[in-house]
């Protein structure tokens, strides 16, 4: 019990390098590209209208106005890849910080995925502009959306630890990442409708796919405008509790290894 | 001098993996944890060493390359944590380890500065209120907005010793980075440092030049390949040291 309220009281204390971490990102990012803050709105706006023409033809029958639906899959699930992406190589990437000072090292992690919520928290300008161009209804409902970013959030945050130390380890687990992460894609419904899935896999992706539950959930309050499907939310936020604790826990158990690897 | 302890040491021992660190992928991993070919070939980068420093004194380690000092100050300074025995710390450390580490090559030395103290463990606020004198110090007025990449190693030397002695610590630990440094700022540094242990600041210093160590520290600490070989007032370390060197030639 003590030694967690000394790791509370110790991330307190370097709040500001978390703020100082997350300003790095952003400002790396953005510095010297002409459109600037822009490009975390027009970026997916143009995958977007590149998948829509390939895909809309195809699915045409079964999803009326595709541009919404694939955005709120498309949105969640970049999120998801890009904040795993970048947490997985954190502790690497800082590793001069690390080897000059005792820092607490899960800030680099977690300061990954706080950049890649800002850019989120962006991109769902993007969305605005697909609903308003696509003469989407609006519902109050659609303000309930920190509710679906919160538990993915915590969600990649427990992966992103279990990568990031993985990957200090082993310097493949980035290729191992890439396939897993290709397959995962597929196996989510971003740009199909569920139902045009053979029953098995629909059934095992239902249950087994955390991505499909907080998507499911954003397209409840975006796509349909109602209130999320408590089932979702409820698996969803176990599923989130789980990974973080896993990832807390695997992540602190190696982190003193880390500084014999970087 | 106070009598109280800041840092003791008690049996330590460091123990590396030099076998293991070549198994970085976990294909070569798998394929030698079924061959049964997962070697631990140990090294000990120091073995059972016991010191003691207290408050405001000023300590130089001297050895050959190799012999563990660096180690011996990372673990100090908490980045290394000990495979046997005990580090006590007591107070606020400022660790000048490697040159240059710490600093974001892409960022601007004015970000850089904050970037640095935090990782420190600073705040905000505190930097912001030191910042001129830490800019005045490193003498790097007109670059400050130009990315740490165009800098040379002497002015990211400048700028590390200026931010991590800028904020008062309680204990200074500098390992020889400042020998890049040009005459005019390693007397500078010089006498930061000693304006520093006057007002009772703690100093660990690695550095090969004896001259130099035999100026700044009072007792000195000779570490070889790991193990203590002497310890003591600076000048007959010193002196032993140089003996010993010369024979070896």
């Amino acid at each position: 019990m003590y030694i967690w309220f000394a790791r509370l009281k110790d991330f307190f204390h370097y709040k500001d390098l978390l703020k100082q971490l997350v300003m790095r990102d952003i400002k790396l990012k953005y510095r010297r590209s002409v459109l600037g803050y822009l490009w975390s709105i027009l970026d997916p706006l143009l995958t977007m209208i590149v998948t829509t023409i390939v895909f809309s033809s195809m699915f045409k029958r079964n999803i009326d106005n595709f541009p919404v639906y694939l955005f709120c899959g498309q949105l969640l699930f970049n999120f998801f890849r890009a904040s795993t992406s970048q947490a997985m190589n954190s502790i690497n990437a800082n590793s001069s910080l690390i080897k000059k000072a005792y820092v607490p090292k899960y800030i680099f992690t977690f300061s990954k995925i706080i950049s890649t919520l800002i850019d989120l928290l962006f991109t769902m300008i993007a969305l605005l502009i697909v609903m308003i161009a696509t003469g989407a209804k609006f519902s109050m409902y659609n303000l309930l959306f920190p509710i679906v970013i919160f538990q993915l959030v915590i969600f990649c945050l427990g992966v992103g630890l279990f990568l990031a130390q993985a990957n200090v380890f082993f310097k493949d687990v980035q290729y191992i990442y890439n396939a897993v992460m290709m397959a995962w894609m597929y196996l989510t419904p971003i740009f199909y409708p569920i139902e045009a899935l053979p029953k098995i896999v629909r059934d095992i992706i239902v249950h087994f796919n955390p991505l499909y539950y907080y998507i499911k959930q954003f397209r409840d309050i975006f796509y349909i405008g109602t209130f999320p499907e408590i089932k979702y939310i409820f698996m969803g936020s176990i599923m989130s509790i789980i990974m973080l604790f896993l990832g807390i826990a695997i992540f602190l158990k190696k982190q003193e290894q880390f500084i014999l690897h970087i | 001098m106070s009598e109280k302890v800041v840092i003791e040491i008690e049996n330590l021992t460091i123990r590396f993996n030099l076998a293991n660190q070549k198994v970085d992928n976990l294909k070569e991993y798998i394929i030698r944890l079924i061959k049964k070919e997962l070697m631990f070939q140990e090294f000990l980068a120091i073995k059972n060493l016991n010191f003691q420093v207290k408050e405001g004194e000023s300590w130089g380690i001297i050895g050959a390359n190799g012999s563990g000092k660096s180690t011996l100050l990372k673990v100090i300074s908490g980045i290394l944590k000990p495979y046997k025995g005990k580090v006590k710390v007591k107070g606020s450390i400022a660790p000048l380890i490697e040159l240059g580490a710490g600093f974001d090559a892409n960022l601007t030395a004015r970000e850089n500065i904050y970037l640095n103290g935090c990782v420190l463990g600073h705040t905000e606020k505190y930097m912001r209120e030191h910042f001129d004198e830490i800019v005045q110090f490193a003498g790097i007025e007109e670059f400050l907005d130009s990315p740490i990449k165009n800098y040379s190693s002497g002015m990211k030397a400048r700028l590390s010793f200026a931010v991590a002695t800028m904020v008062q610590p309680e204990i200074l630990i500098v390992d020889e980075i400042l020998s890049v440094g040009d005459y005019a700022f390693r007397k500078k540094c010089e006498n930061r440092m000693n304006e520093m242990l006057s007002k009772g600041v703690t100093l660990l210093y690695v550095s090969h030049s004896l001259e130099e160590i035999q100026r700044l520290c009072t007792h000195t600490l000779w570490l070889n390949k790991g193990e203590l070989k002497m310890i003591g007032k600076s000048k007959e370390v010193c002196n032993a040291y140089l003996t010993e060197m010369k024979r070896l030639i």
